[in-house]
């Protein structure tokens, strides 16, 4: 039987896995982008679960919402990351620090 | 009938007008425009000075007092200006600009080839502004005022001749310690306001009886009388402005500046302000006799000591200004005894024969080529015999010869201070017959240094100039070119505008007293002006034993102090007429004393020493320690070093990698997120 905190616990395993990501990751741009949008999975995935467990469409009507959001915002995402190749001939996160104070 | 307002206007105001014209407008009227107004203003004032004292004296004019104008308004306090015009203050009125318009006159010839000439007449005529607001004045705001302004005109004019540093040490030394007088006066018209809750003349001397029994809590344990705080608060003005013994430093500094305003201002006028107000506030001081003693003897020390440097110096002007000094402390003495009516008397009486001396002083030094040292002077008698003469006649009145106008006013005090019980009155008895002697000596010094004996100096003549002409070339400021004792040319007898005050001076300095001494001193002339408690009137007790001045004149010539006038006249004739080898011996035999004196008791020495560089170490510690410590250190560059010292700290955080802003992101999150279900718990 899988019950509720079996999609709850997958959720968190996700969104751990998406931090680790952001955080172990020091080479490449484009793996901070996928792990955004496995951030937000992570979130759909509750929604979801949520959705069934109360009966509420509500959550699933959301998910729709945060999907298309995270289709336009991966667009722009790629899109900022093909001006700073262009800029910077690389995109390697290390190396990107010119916010630095 | 009353006086006109308008002429009080006119006569305090067309001073200021000629001052405004000449100041402002120097270069657009000239130097005879600038003379020109300038006398004309002053010669206004004093016509119409006389009118009013001829209007107050026989016309039977009542006293005019009332405000002409108000100044400010704060709450109940109320500044205006106003006259107060009684008979005390229609002869300081007529005397101020009566000298003053003899030294425009003078000032003529004397400034003749200054390049500061409309400069200087714009400031004796703005001086005689002053000193007429300051005499003229119904109330404590305005004599303030007034106060302080004749104190900036002699500021500038002793600083005259800026280019001098001797000058500007002078001026400033003058500044710094009337500075320290003002501190008092203002003190002690703030106390009145505190007291008496006015500013106005009349109304604080008829609330003055409400002083006593009042006391006022300044040191723990002690409660002040009231009516002595004031008094001696006010005295300490007096002090400042009058050069009374310690804060008389100034005064023979003020020597500096050109002669004429040594005359006006250094001796005549100026200096008299502190008299004329103690006299003026009799109604305040009459309640005070500690106050009163204070000023005994501050004013007989002044007397005495100061004359006795008088006999070392060797400067022309500096004589006659230690002579000052200890004239002004007669005077001093005669206020501490109560004898306001004397005081004022021989303020008037001084104003002219110390302005004849000082005239007569700038006369030689112009026709001895600006030589002030009166070893490289003898013999000048027969040069310049009108300035002979009429220096005599100011010494014999300065040292008291009966029937001159000195006898009158300084025997009245002498026997004033004999007649008064007060505390000090022994010393002051003591100290005002010894000066006598003191006076006689220096006074006969100076003439026979001067005028007689052997000329010490020569004059070389030189090949391109002769005629009396070429001595204007010494009027710029440096007089230090030529050898002491060598003159390019003979001296020679000044021009007219010079001789001519000194002759319309010495008319009053062997005349007025005469003339004057019964009402003035033993009459109710001054009538209110002039208020004396009935068992300190010492004057009224010598009134019993006058019988007129002729009278007065013939017992002078019997009376203690004739004879300690002619012992300096003996001593002065023969050691400096005929045996003159005696001064270098005594001067070698009493070296002590000799030092003593020529270094002014070394009173300048320890002033600078302790007060001037006292308050230079005093700055540069408040600068090193309050400015630069204190205030740039820890407060300026404290504050803004402490915001440098977090940033740099906190900009360590600011790493520019974006996976770190992420996990502040985050942990962010989990620490809101863990605070929340730890208060839910």
């Amino acid at each position: 039987m899988i019950t509720l905190s079996h999609y709850i616990v997958l959720g968190a395993i996700l969104f751990c896995i998406a931090v680790a990501g952001l955080f172990i990751n020091r080479k490449n741009v484009i793996v901070l982008l996928m792990a955004i949008e496995l951030m937000l999975l992570a979130v759909n995935t509750n929604f979801v679960a949520f959705s069934r467990f109360f009966g509420d469409v509500g959550g699933q009507v959301f998910v729709f919402f945060i999907l298309t959001v995270a289709a336009a915002e991966s667009a722009i995402g790629l899109a900022i990351l093909v001006l700073l190749f262009r800029n910077r001939s690389t995109i390697n996160v290390a190396e990107i620090d010119s916010m630095k104070g | 009938m009353s006086l006109s307002l308008s002429i009080l206007l006119t006569i305090a105001l067309a001073p200021l007008v000629g001052s405004i014209l000449a100041g402002l407008f120097g270069r657009v009227i000239g130097r005879a425009g600038a003379h020109t107004v300038t006398l004309l203003g002053v010669a206004i004032a004093c016509g119409l000075s006389f009118y009013v004292l001829y209007q107050l004296v026989w016309g039977g004019a009542q006293n005019f007092n009332q405000d002409v104008y108000t100044w400010f308004e704060i709450g109940k306090l109320h500044a205006s200006v106003g006259f107060m015009v009684d008979r005390l203050t229609a002869m300081m009125m007529v005397v101020v600009t009566f000298v003053s318009l003899l030294v425009h006159l003078y000032t003529i010839g004397y400034m003749a080839d200054d390049p500061g000439y409309q400069r200087f007449f714009s400031y004796i005529s703005l001086f005689t502004f002053s000193m007429l607001m300051l005499v003229m004045s119904n109330n404590f705001m305005q004599l303030f005022f007034g106060w302080e302004a004749v104190g900036l005109v002699s500021y500038l004019l002793i600083g005259f001749w800026y280019k001098r540093p001797t000058a500007i040490f002078a001026n400033l030394k003058a500044f710094l310690v009337n500075r320290v007088g003002d501190f008092g006066f203002l003190l002690g018209i703030a106390a009145i306001l505190f007291f008496l809750n006015t500013l106005d003349y009349q109304t604080a001397f008829d609330a003055a009886p409400t002083l006593v029994g009042k006391t006022l809590q300044i040191t723990q344990n002690h409660a002040w009388d009231a009516a002595t705080v004031i008094g001696i608060l006010l005295f300490i003005g007096a002090m400042g402005k009058s050069a009374q013994v310690p804060l008389h430093v100034w005064l023979p500094d003020s020597m500096e500046g050109p002669t004429p305003i040594s005359a006006l201002i250094h001796a005549a006028t100026m200096v008299t302000a502190g008299i004329f107000m103690v006299a003026r506030m009799s109604p305040l001081f009459e309640l005070t006799d500690a106050a009163l003693s204070f000023i005994l003897v501050i004013g007989s020390t002044t007397a005495l000591f100061t004359g006795l440097i008088g006999i070392v110096q060797n400067d022309i002007k500096r004589v006659i200004a230690y002579s000052t000094l200890s004239q002004l402390g007669y005077m001093t003495v005669a206020l501490g005894v109560s004898a306001y009516s004397g005081a004022v008397f021989h303020l008037m009486t001084h104003a002219f024969f110390k302005a004849l001396l000082f005239l007569g002083a700038g006369s030689v030094i112009i026709g001895m080529h600006h030589e002030q040292d009166m070893r490289y002077m003898g013999g000048l008698r027969k040069y310049m015999p009108i300035t002979w003469i009429t220096m005599w006649i100011g010494s014999l009145a300065l040292a008291g010869t009966p029937f001159f106008s000195g006898f009158y006013s300084k025997d009245a005090i002498i026997e004033a201070v004999g007649e008064s019980h007060r505390w000090g009155a022994n010393y002051a008895y003591f100290c005002v017959l010894a000066g006598v002697f003191v006076t006689s000596l220096y006074s006969f010094r100076l003439l026979y240094m001067t005028f007689h004996g052997k000329e010490r100096f020569t004059v070389e003549h030189k090949a391109h100039g002769h005629g009396h002409d070429a001595h204007d070339d010494h009027h710029d400021d440096d007089h230090g070119h030529h050898t002491p004792g060598v003159l390019e040319h003979a001296p020679h007898e000044s021009p007219w505008v010079v001789t001519v005050p000194l002759v319309l001076l010495a008319i009053p300095s062997i005349l007025i007293g005469f003339f004057t001494v019964g009402p003035m001193l033993f009459g109710d002339w001054f009538g209110k002006a002039i208020h004396v408690n009935e068992e300190n009137n010492v004057l009224g007790e010598l009134a019993h034993e006058f019988h007129g001045a002729l009278n007065m004149g013939i017992h002078g010539f019997t009376a203690a102090p004739f004879w300690l006038a002619f012992a300096g006249f003996a001593v002065a004739t023969y050691v400096y007429l005929f045996n003159p080898s005696i001064a270098d011996k005594a001067k070698r035999a009493l070296k002590p004393v000799y030092e003593l004196l020529n270094h002014k008791y070394w009173i300048d020495e320890l002033y600078f020493a302790v007060f001037a560089k006292g308050g230079v170490k005093l700055g540069e510690g408040l600068a090193k320690v309050g400015d630069a410590a204190i205030i740039d250190g820890a407060i300026v560059n404290g504050s803004a070093g402490l915001v440098q010292r977090i940033a740099s700290g906190t900009r360590r955080l600011q790493s520019g990698f974006l996976f770190h802003y992420a996990f502040a992101m985050i942990l962010g999150l989990i620490l809101l997120l863990g605070g929340y279900w730890l208060i839910g718990q």
